[in-house]
Order: C-alpha cells, then structure tokens, then sequence
C-alpha cells in the first residue's frame, strides 16, 4: 500500500509540475506565426452567415471564413478593459463597412473566453455589436491561443489554400479604428 | 495513517492535482492580481437553508454609507454576492460582469449587494479598476468575517467563499448557490433563480 500510495503522489507532482508549466509557457501566437485553425459553431443568424461566407449547420472552421483578412477578438463580458473598447471596436467594424472596396475583404469576430451563449448576448445586447460574437464557456480556443488576457486582437491574413498569417497579435486597445484599420491595410499590402 | 484517511488525503491530491483555475485576466488588472493557485473547490458548510430568514446585519460601504439588510424588507428583492478576495483572480472577473446586467436586477426588483471580508481602502481600489459599479460593495472585515460566518460562507483560511445569496422581500431566502471557489458562476444562473420570484 505503502508504495503504491509513494507512485501515486509522485504522478500527482508529476502531473501538477506540468500543468504549471503549461500554464506558465507564452504559447500565443505572434505576428507571423499561424493562427491555429479553430473551430466554432456555424452561426444561427442567416445575417452571422452570410458575414462569413458559410453555409448549413454544425460547427465550421476558421479557414473556411471567406475573407481576405479576419479580425478576431479574444473578450470576455467581464472584462472592465474589453467593456470600455466595445465602442472603438465597433467604430473600426463601421470603417471596414462605410468603405466598399473593403466591405467584401475583411470580417470580424469575437469569442468570449469562459462566457456562456447568454453571456455574450449581454454584451451583444449592451454595446449593439454587430458582428459575430461566439462563446468559449469551455475556455477551449483560450487554452489553444494561450490564455491571453483580455481583450487581445488577432488579425490574419487568409491565404487561398486555407492557410494564415498573422499580420498583428496584441492584448489592450486598439486605440483609434482609423489608424488601425491603415495599420491592418499597410501590413497585409491591401488598399 | 489509516488506509481510509490515506484515501481521502490522495483523492484531494490528486484533485488539486489535475485541476486548474479557469478564468481569463482582463488587461485592465494586468500586474496587479495575486493568483492563489487552485483552492478546495468549497471550504464550509453552510446551516441556512432555503425558506429561512436571511440574517440581517448592516455593513459599511465604500460610498461611506452603512448599508442594513433588513431595509429592503418588503421593497426590494436582494442577491448578495460574496467573492473570496480582492485582486485575486476569478473575483475580479465576476463584478465587473455584474456591472453591465443592472438592467436584469431592475426587471426582477432586485438590488445587487457585493461583499467581502476586505476592507474599505482595498476595496475602493479594486472597485475603481472595474469602473463605477452601480451597486453597492460592502466591507465585511471587521469585526472579520461575522457576515460571512452569519451566512455559513467563511473559509477556513478566513475569505469567504463564491456565493449567491437570493432574498426575496419578505426576507426570506430563496436560493443559495455556494459555488466552486475556482469558477465564476454562469450568469443565467442566477437570472434562473430571480426568474423564480416572480
């Protein structure tokens, strides 16, 4: 019993050691590495659909968005900072739309890390957010993105064959929609 | 140790073990938060039980008013949040949520009380990070912790646990949900139970 109960403890610390060290490691991934290609729930909004370029029902996967740059928002509805940046975020989703060449080009998504549907349709309902908004009650695509904190800003550029680059992965605000938006357009080559 | 307590102590290892905290940290607390680590998911046992008559007590707020339970009687409904500590992880990802939901308490007549076992100049501190929160933040810390022990909340390490208290107007309570101290409680949850008021 003894030592049965000594192997156990050890694969406990085992186990607890490399959970840490999981945790601790920055596994985020940065400006021009690839965006894991998530998957989500196809929208029930025939409007959320359409956005996206999708089709029926089930789950779709981020490749698959047409679009040739897709800015996803990692927020949480208890986040004062993601909260505050609501606005500003919507600004820059009214700028990609008031300009015609880039309506077709660019999309936007939000996925609410440890929120619920409900929960993200409190946010949705509070800030008027217009596009589409997904929930990660599970915390799975936060645990794939690394834990960031909140809100962080990933931006990739969708190539033809389904793969991706990242043309920017930041945490905190955006700052101003406009200056952002050229931010994005200089770095992808787009006009 | 016997074969029996040496079960229960490699269960709870290997509980802590394997499980981690889930929350995720808005930027607004970036370097500012003390991460305990996983906890006992519930460190107490609470005697109150639905259909009892909530303690009364009077706490001091951060607005510097006292705040007393019982003067709600017979006006509004009340839902009494306890989280464990400021500037810790998941409690700072829990009232700022709060924050954007009065519309929910004001369908249900419901005022929203926050307490913990901090004091008054932490608490104002913490709060300001999240914003003006709409609803009252009241200081349990002295004599320390007697709500909490009123209410059968208080750990052992002497925070209180993640808990939700629901009292309707004539004082009586409706619902209780002590949660897993490592998780925030699903807001539609606690819509469920004021839902139940009505």
């Amino acid at each position: 019993m003894r030592r049965i109960a000594i192997l156990f403890i050890a694969l406990c610390v085992c186990i607890f050691i490399a959970g840490r060290l999981s945790y601790a490691a920055d596994t985020t991934p940065a400006k021009g590495e690839v965006f894991p290609d998530i998957t989500l729930p196809v929208p029930e909004k025939d409007s959320e659909k359409e956005y996206l370029g999708l089709t029926g029902k089930g789950t779709f996967r981020i490749s698959q968005v047409k679009a040739d740059l897709l800015i996803i928002e990692i927020f949480s509805m208890y986040c004062p900072y993601c909260q505050r940046e609501a606005p500003i975020v919507n600004d820059l989703y009214q700028a990609i739309n008031k300009n015609t060449g880039l309506k077709e080009k660019i999309r936007m998504i939000g996925i609410g890390a440890g929120n619920t549907a409900f929960e993200i349709d409190i946010f949705r309902n509070q800030y008027s957010i217009p596009f589409p908004l997904f929930a990660d009650d599970s915390f799975t695509v936060h645990k794939k993105v690394g834990e960031v904190r909140t809100p962080h800003f990933f931006v990739l550029k969708m190539n033809t064959d389904g793969s991706n680059k990242l043309i920017y992965s930041k945490v905190g605000t955006i700052q101003e929609a406009n200056q952002f938006l050229k931010l994005l357009l200089d770095e992808a080559g787009l006009k | 140790m016997s074969q029996k307590r040496m079960i229960v102590f490699l269960s709870v290892l290997c509980i802590l073990s394997c499980v981690n905290a889930v929350f995720a940290s808005s930027e607004q607390f970036k370097g500012m938060i003390y991460d305990p680590g996983t906890l006992i998911p519930v460190d107490s046992k609470t005697t109150l039980k639905v259909g009892m008559t909530a303690p009364d007590f009077t706490l001091p707020s951060i607005s510097g008013k006292r705040v007393t339970l019982s003067e709600y009687r017979g006006k509004k409904n009340v839902v009494i949040s306890f989280v464990p500590a400021a500037w810790t992880p998941v409690c700072s990802d829990q009232w700022p949520g709060y924050n954007i939901t009065k519309s929910f308490f004001e369908k249900y007549d419901a005022v929203l009380l926050g307490i913990t076992v901090d004091n008054i100049p932490t608490l104002f501190a913490w709060t300001e990070e999240m914003g003006n929160l709409w609803f009252p933040v009241l200081s349990d810390f002295y004599p320390h912790g007697a709500v909490a022990e009123k209410y059968g909340v208080l750990r052992s390490n002497g925070v209180s646990e993640r808990a939700l208290f629901v009292i309707d107007k004539k004082g009586i309570i409706r619902s209780i949900d002590v949660h897993d101290i490592n998780k925030r409680p699903p807001f539609e949850d606690l819509v469920t139970e004021l839902e139940k008021l009505e």
